[in-house]
């Protein structure tokens, strides 16, 4: 073990207190990922550019990877495993992803999926340009984004109870 | 029959097999952040590896002293090559024949490379310690330039094939040289060039660039010493051919290590060899006896695990003033780096580039590839490519445009005439292949009407004219591609890797209650094979593909196979998928002839069971079927419903396109901007197509960043100049074009389902799309051949160059 000090961290994460002792230096995402086995946030790039590492903090996305666990001390946390509606079905947006195939090898979804839930929470009937712009901060590797938007755009008119536009190509 | 009795359309409808946009099975899982991938493994004891790696691009490495880094808590081990040779693993043997550094011994031969490996009790102490090695270099002159490798007076680079000439493909010709290789018939393509009316010549360079997946190459290594069995999790695109390396690499033997590829986040060539983080791990763990974890960083993943491309290819092409084209010369200079660990079948040290005749009916072609080493990273992937196939579509695709433009000629019309024509197929090309079946001329036309290409055309006339009046600074370019692919590694006639021919197998199981488990040699990476597999079984068999589990990446339990790239699943599994399920089939009818109390031939397949030919009342589900078989076996028939098959394909297998890019240029900013991209696919049988719309917008958008900026570049000194996401360039949603995808459908007359395999069509496709367009808007202007990638700075400079600023 490490001669660092432990500092303690108390924060609450997908609605449940937790407590934890941790290095300063513990990045958010090694402690969601190694200390509560949160493993649906992905490391990318550990510089903030991909985005895999995307949660809800406080009502904002932050990138885990850029971000100290001390630093998320007394937050409200959302990770994707706290995203499927109570019963256990998948949410508008999971729904999204999966009815406009927005996913292909799967490690950006959960990024993607938390930021497009913030996003829509900020502007819930985004333009597909405002779509975009949006989710800018996340790269994906396989979708080429057109059925990202897509998703995006499905699981906005599900949860305002408009029509649903397009189907996957 | 009553009301309630389902149709044949609700029953092959209720199935969800081939041809249908079936939802995907993986998505449950990944949407909930349920993805099961190498980083997310932990196991008790685990510990971390982590390199030590040079600074110097080419040194001598005089001193490693560990001393202060053993010395702090938490850190277990620190392995040099001086450790591995205990074990004979200072060097391993590479894909392409060549021998490759685990750890530096003695020298290093490209910046980043492996010096040594700590391993620790976590990430964190394992970087600490990282800065506590000591190492001394003596630096050696640098050479990054392809075409300064051959100079007299370059340095050596490979002290350890000092006076060998004669490498795996052949006899050396310098120090720096790596092998030669030859393809067609010189005399006749030289004969063919002094009888031409017109002749072009450009070198055309494809640069370096990266498949960076999304999620980096990582793995786990467990040594059991109590069993003597090894298990490592990785991520690896061919999992049988890593656990056979191992193997023999290891003297472990193969039923003793047990290889896993979990979920994979992306691939693009970049998991197919080895590195040495997996050898280092395997030590590590053999060493300390406990998991070893190594994931390498964004950093160590641009510059170190392969690269791309790097290909210069000096091209000239003979034609007729008509326009026919009667011979193509081409000479490749192809930069390996610092050894050559090229992902090629074992006998292709340039792959199947000799494709390069592409599209076209040459009727004499002349192929010569150098390979050379300099001081840059090992590897030369086929990114999102099969082997050399999308060097090979960009060098014929720019010299068509090139030879169209000193013609006068439209490039769609120029490519026309030359087509290979429908009725010459089975087409023996210049180069040696035979091309399986094409209808070039009916996609052509139905792409170009469905642009509307001569509309098009008059408007950048038109532009040209306005711009030349000084009424605006855009100025606009088209950009054609009609490729023709080279997929499906491949027959053990001409492919194996390391001796191992490239077949590829499936193993499928059915139930007693009529569900199915299916395992294949392959694994997907994003692809979604769990979807797709299930849905060729499901119209072969008539269990719907909801009740067909599909397993993949366990070397204990899927059948071997050669794995998932060169877009070889569908044509080589694929075929093996089908062929296994007919097997069943077969079967199936001897049980239901039993059941019936008829003759197996008195009963016709329809949709999900056997009927009696002219009394469709009489019929038995493969459900009842599957029950039988376990249940009461009719006699003289073996129990239990299952099969295995390995396709050993006859030939490859040839899809082809044609990809349209409009893009308005500012020629005072340099900004690109791509107004319409359209993409003709034909892969053949189309299994799902929603999943192929999918991939080639996201091959697009791979071709997209290839073709517009993104480069792994390296400065004099061999400092890699690319190597992060901030300097590497992978699109995001804002910069993405929006993709038009269409298709036409000529199967494969060899392959069971006439599939011919679509993931990496968008990017060898794409990317002579995007650049054709950025030369096609600069051609009015003076300009021939500007070089990829076509950023906002290069394109402003060629702007330039061409007095386009005034």
């Amino acid at each position: 073990m490490s001669d660092i000090e432990q500092v303690p961290v108390s924060l609450t994460v997908n609605g449940k207190k937790v407590q934890r002792f941790v290095e300063p230096r513990t990045l958010l995402i090694h402690f969601l990922r190694e200390d509560l086995n949160l493993t649906g946030p992905h490391i990318g790039c550990e510089t903030s550019h991909c985005g895999a590492c995307t949660v809800e903090m406080n009502g904002m996305s932050v990138k885990t990877c850029t971000v100290f666990a001390v630093q998320a001390n007394g937050a409200e946390l959302t990770t994707i495993e706290g995203m499927a509606n109570p019963d256990g079905t998948l949410s508008a947006l999971q729904e999204g992803f999966r009815q406009m195939h927005g996913l292909q090898c799967g490690f950006c979804t959960p990024g993607m999926i938390m930021r497009a839930h913030t996003l829509l929470k900020e502007n819930p009937n985004p333009t597909e340009d405002e779509i975009r712009m949006g989710i800018s901060g996340n790269l994906c590797r396989c979708t080429g984004y057109q059925n990202i938007v897509k998703a995006i755009q499905y699981a906005a008119a599900k949860l305002n109870g408009t029509d649903i536009q397009e189907a996957a190509e | 029959m009553n009301d309630m009795t389902p149709t044949r359309e609700q029953r092959e409808a209720a199935l969800e097999g081939m041809g249908c946009k079936r939802k995907r099975v993986e998505d449950i899982r990944f949407t909930q952040g349920k993805g099961q991938y190498v980083d997310d493994l932990k196991l008790p004891g685990m510990v971390f590896g982590d390199f030590v790696r040079s600074p110097y691009a080419h040194a001598k490495v005089t001193k490693i002293d560990a001393s202060e880094a053993l010395k702090l808590p938490g850190v277990i081990a620190v392995l040099t090559a001086e450790d591995l040779k205990g074990v004979n693993l200072a060097w391993m043997p590479t894909l392409a024949g060549d021998v490759q550094m685990v750890l530096a011994d003695g020298k290093v031969l490209y910046q980043n490379q492996e010096v040594a490996f700590v391993v620790a009790e976590n990430r964190y102490i394992a970087d600490d310690a990282i800065q506590l090695v000591e190492v001394e270099y003596e630096e050696l002159p640098v050479l990054t330039d392809p075409f300064k490798s051959l100079d007299e007076d370059a340095p050596v680079l490979r002290p350890d094939l000092d006076g060998k000439m004669e490498g795996a493909h052949g006899p050396r010709k310098h120090h720096n040289h790596i092998f030669t290789w030859e393809v067609g018939d010189k005399d006749e393509t030289s004969k063919a060039f002094t009888e031409a009316d017109v002749t072009v010549k450009e070198m055309i360079s494809y640069h370096r660039t990266h498949p960076s997946p999304l999620e980096t190459c990582q793995c786990v290594a467990s040594m059991d010493k109590v069993k003597g069995e090894l298990t490592v999790w990785g991520t690896f695109q061919a999992p049988h051919v890593i656990r056979t390396v191992a193997s023999l690499l290891s003297t472990i033997p193969e039923h003793k290590i047990h290889v896993i590829a979990p979920d994979i986040g992306g691939g693009f060539g970049n998991k197919v060899g080895a590195y040495p983080g997996y050898i280092c791990s395997i030590v590590a763990s053999i060493v300390t006896g406990v998991p070893v974890k190594w994931v390498e960083d964004r950093m160590e993943n641009l510059s170190t695990t392969s690269f791309a491309r790097d290909y210069h290819m000096t091209t000239e092409i003979a034609a007729k003033n008509d326009g026919t084209v009667t011979g193509l010369k081409v000479h490749v200079l192809a930069d390996h780096g610092g050894f050559d660990a090229c992902a090629d079948p074992s006998k292709w040290p340039a792959g199947f580039f000799n494709i390069v005749t592409g599209s076209y009916d040459f009727p004499t072609a002349h192929l010569e590839v150098d390979g050379v080493y300099t001081n840059k990273a090992p590897g030369g992937v086929a990114y999102r490519c099969s082997f050399r196939v999308t060097e090979a579509a960009y060098c014929i695709e720019r010299g068509m445009d090139i030879l169209a433009q000193k013609l006068g000629m439209d490039p769609a019309d120029l490519r026309i005439k030359n087509f290979v024509k429908p009725e010459q197929f089975p087409y023996q090309s210049a180069l040696g292949w035979e091309y399986d079946s094409g209808d070039y001329h009916t996609a052509m036309h139905k792409a170009m009407d469905t642009i509307g290409y001569r509309e098009l055309r008059a408007e950048q006339k038109a532009k040209q004219e306005a711009f030349k009046r000084g009424e605006t600074r855009e100025i606009m370019g088209i950009g054609v591609s009609f490729f023709t692919e080279i997929v499906g590694a491949g027959p053990s006639k001409n492919c194996d890797i390391l001796g191992v021919a490239m077949f590829d197998s499936a193993e499928i199981r059915v139930h007693p209650t009529g569900s199915v488990i299916s395992r294949m040699g392959t694994k997907s990476q994003g692809q979604g094979h769990e979807t797709t597999w299930a849905q060729i079984i499901a119209t072969e068999i008539g269990i719907p593909a909801d009740d067909i589990m599909v397993e993949e990446g366990d070397t204990d339990t899927a059948p071997y196979g050669l794995g998932t790239y060169g877009s070889r699943s569908t044509p080589v599994a694929g075929a093996a998928i089908a062929l296994a399920a007919r097997k069943i089939r077969n079967k199936a009818q001897m049980i239901a002839a039993h059941m019936l109390e008829v003759s197996e031939y008195d009963l016709e397949w329809d949709v999900d069971g056997f009927q009696v030919k002219g009394n469709p009342q009489a019929r038995k589900s493969m459900k009842e079927i599957a029950w039988a078989a376990y249940h009461a076996p009719p006699q003289g028939i073996e129990p239990g419903l299952e099969a295995v098959s390995y396709y050993d394909p006859p030939n490859m297998t040839y899809p082809f396109g044609a990809y349209f890019c409009v893009m308005d240029i500012d020629v005072d900013t340099g900004v690109a901007k791509t107004r319409r991209f359209y993409a003709l696919d034909d892969c053949g049988t189309r299994i799902n197509p929603m999943i192929i719309e999918g991939q080639v917008h996201g091959g697009l958008t791979e071709a997209f960043a290839i073709a517009m900026g993104q480069e792994i570049r390296y400065d004099e000194t061999g400092n890699v100049m690319g190597a992060s996401f901030m300097d590497f360039f992978i699109p995001t949603a804002v910069e993405t074009p929006h993709w038009e995808t269409d298709h036409t459908v000529t199967p494969s007359p060899h392959h069971p389902i006439g599939a011919k395999g679509v993931g990496e069509s968008p990017n060898v496709g794409g990317v002579p799309a995007f650049s054709n367009a950025v030369n096609d808007a600069f051609q009015f202007l003076g300009s021939t051949h500007i070089q990829m990638p076509h950023d906002a700075w290069r394109i402003w400079q060629a702007a330039k160059e061409l007095g386009a600023h005034g």
